[in-house]
């Protein structure tokens, strides 16, 4: 009996704890979707005037703010197909093949992942204007890329240790060239770790800030927006559209995870 | 293996095409950029501000400047407490999370990883709206008569330290998840059943096959907190600056680029030791990117 009840106060405590952590990491949240309902006009737009969804309505009259999401999905899609493309196409080679300056390689990789942000941003930024490549769209696109290569590369590796190359042999052995089954067999195969690869990297592109900020020119991501709307407050219309961005994302998540596309693609079939 | 056309068709054609690309770019956005990085720490500025590639140690020199040494202090306080906070909340929350028996476990999961679709500027900005004089926090501490005036919660270390230790938590679950999870549970009951009690299976069994995740969480979190200056701007308001914030300046405000690539060469040598005394301690690269 003393030891049920001693049991049901550790569980007790757990489920509290757990709360209190989640509630950490939600509370700024709340902050961001509950400022996006708030009716004040005024700057630093915290003091809380009333309820309103005039800010989700104003949201698409603010031209540079949707730009800057536009311009931010844009890097973030064109970055992440750059970086799954070869960074898929080079675990595959590392894997397969056994060639000189294969560790360096590696150790090149690595250094995206464990340097501080600021010192890839200035390292790149020192680079863009020694070699007078005009920063942009470009030089963000190349920036993200940088960082985002070695976690595909990680990702598509971690897939590859459990893979048996005698199913491409026997495909080559029934008449497939290289690039049929490489096409064919090790792609399907690897989707998995290429697929988590990239929604990493479409994350990490998304949410940037630090490197941005060195190799952006006069190019505003919406992370970037934002920074420069701290200053004055950060308007609601910042807060709608983070609210809408996060409702997006969850949902896409909730599509994707669940058996509801499916559900609907055997209904459209019909 | 003899060199022959048959050879350079079946191994090293595929093997180039396959990993040029990935060398080529990393050469040029990594390699190359360090190494102009490196040689700017040398180079002086002239009145306007401009880079000229005359030999110097002067940047060098400049860094022992006792502001400068302070906040390196600073900065390396806020990472250690930082790093230790996340362990200390982070290893029973993995714990809870990785080892539950209810059905919401996925969801639990990816309630970590949900609030960092959210831009991360604008949750630090949340944080500065909640403990702000007139924010959230304040406001009921004053209407439950806790307190008579509003509190300065903000623009101190405590404040920078916090947005640290949200910014990179998940930095330290995650691993700690994974490990966890990999856990054998008849471990768990082998220890029990020759004796041991909680704790005791806690120091010597949990805790030795867990310390991979603890090293590479606190890798993945000390590092990056010596960088993240706009947390120490937008929390700490420059009261508890760290280095990245010191390099920021000089690359922006500052436009003394020889001087902030000197800072950032110490930035790279403390990841360089740390990354090494992981590697002793026997910690796996790859487990820092996946």
């Amino acid at each position: 009996m003393k030891r049920k009840t001693k049991a049901a106060v550790k569980k007790i405590a757990g489920i509290i704890f757990c709360g209190l952590v989640y509630l950490f990491l939600f509370l700024p949240i709340a902050v961001i979707v509950t400022n996006s309902f708030n009716a004040t006009t005024s700057k630093p737009y915290l003091t809380w005037r009333g309820f309103t969804f005039d800010w989700y309505v104003k949201l698409f009259d603010n031209n540079t703010l949707l730009t800057s999401f536009g311009v931010t999905i844009a890097i973030a899609v064109i970055s992440t197909l750059l970086a799954t493309a070869i960074g898929t196409l080079a675990a595959v080679g590392m894997y397969k093949y056994k060639f000189k300056g294969k560790g360096l390689i590696d150790g090149l990789l690595y250094i995206p992942v464990v340097i501080p942000e600021i010192v890839l941003g200035i390292s790149l930024l020192t680079l863009f204007s020694n070699t007078h490549i005009p920063r942009g769209m470009l030089t963000l696109i190349f920036a993200h890329t940088t960082f985002s290569t070695p976690y595909v590369i990680f990702n598509v590796r971690a897939r590859l240790a459990g893979y048996d190359q005698s199913i491409e042999e026997a495909s080559m052995d029934l008449g497939a060239n290289r690039i049929a089954t490489f096409k064919n067999i090790t792609l399907p195969v690897l989707a998995p770790g290429i697929s988590g690869g990239a929604l990493l990297a479409f994350t990490l592109s998304i949410d940037d800030v630090i490197v941005s900020y060195f190799t952006n020119g006069q190019v505003k991501t919406f992370p970037l927006k934002v920074m420069e709307s701290i200053k004055s407050g950060v308007a609601p219309d910042v807060n709608a559209l983070s609210t809408l961005i996060l409702i997006g994302t969850i949902l896409l998540v909730i599509l994707t995870k669940s058996d509801l596309l499916k559900k609907i693609k055997a209904l459209v079939k019909r | 293996m003899a060199f022959s056309k048959h050879n350079f068709r079946s191994n090293t054609l595929p093997a180039m095409t396959m990993a040029g690309p990935v060398t080529l770019w990393l050469a040029f956005f990594v390699a190359i950029p360090l190494i102009y990085v490196f040689i700017m720490s040398f180079c002086s500025i002239d009145e306007a501000y401009n880079v000229v590639f005359k030999f110097t140690t002067a940047n060098y020199q400049r860094l022992f400047d006792p502001n400068y040494v302070q906040i390196y202090g600073t900065s390396l306080i806020v990472a250690f407490l930082t790093t230790a906070i996340c362990i200390i909340i982070g290893y029973p929350f993995s714990f809870l999370i990785a080892r539950t028996t209810s059905k919401y476990k996925a969801l639990l999961y990816m309630l970590i990883i949900i609030p960092f679709w959210t831009n991360s500027l604008i949750r630090i900005y949340g944080w500065r709206t909640f403990l702000g004089t007139n924010g959230w926090l304040n406001t009921i501490l004053t209407t439950l008569h806790i307190t008579s005036e509003p509190v300065q919660f903000l623009f101190n270390r405590g404040a920078t330290v916090l947005g640290m230790v949200y910014c990179l938590f998940p930095f330290m679950v995650l691993p700690l998840y994974t490990a966890i999870e990999k856990l054998d549970k008849s471990l768990l009951e082998a220890s029990s059943d020759l004796g041991a009690k909680g704790p005791s299976t806690f120091i010597r069994v949990i805790l030795p096959l867990t310390m991979s995740g603890i090293f590479s969480g606190s890798i993945m979190v000390f590092i990056p907190s010596l960088g993240y200056f706009f947390v120490a701007d937008i929390l700490g308001g420059g009261n508890s600056d760290v280095i990245g914030n010191l390099i920021e300046r000089q690359f922006q405000s500052g436009n003394n680029w020889p001087l902030g690539a000197a800072l950032s060469i110490i930035l790279i040598l403390i990841t360089l030791l740390l990354v090494k005394l992981y590697q002793k301690a026997g910690g796996d690269m790859e487990s820092l990117g996946v």
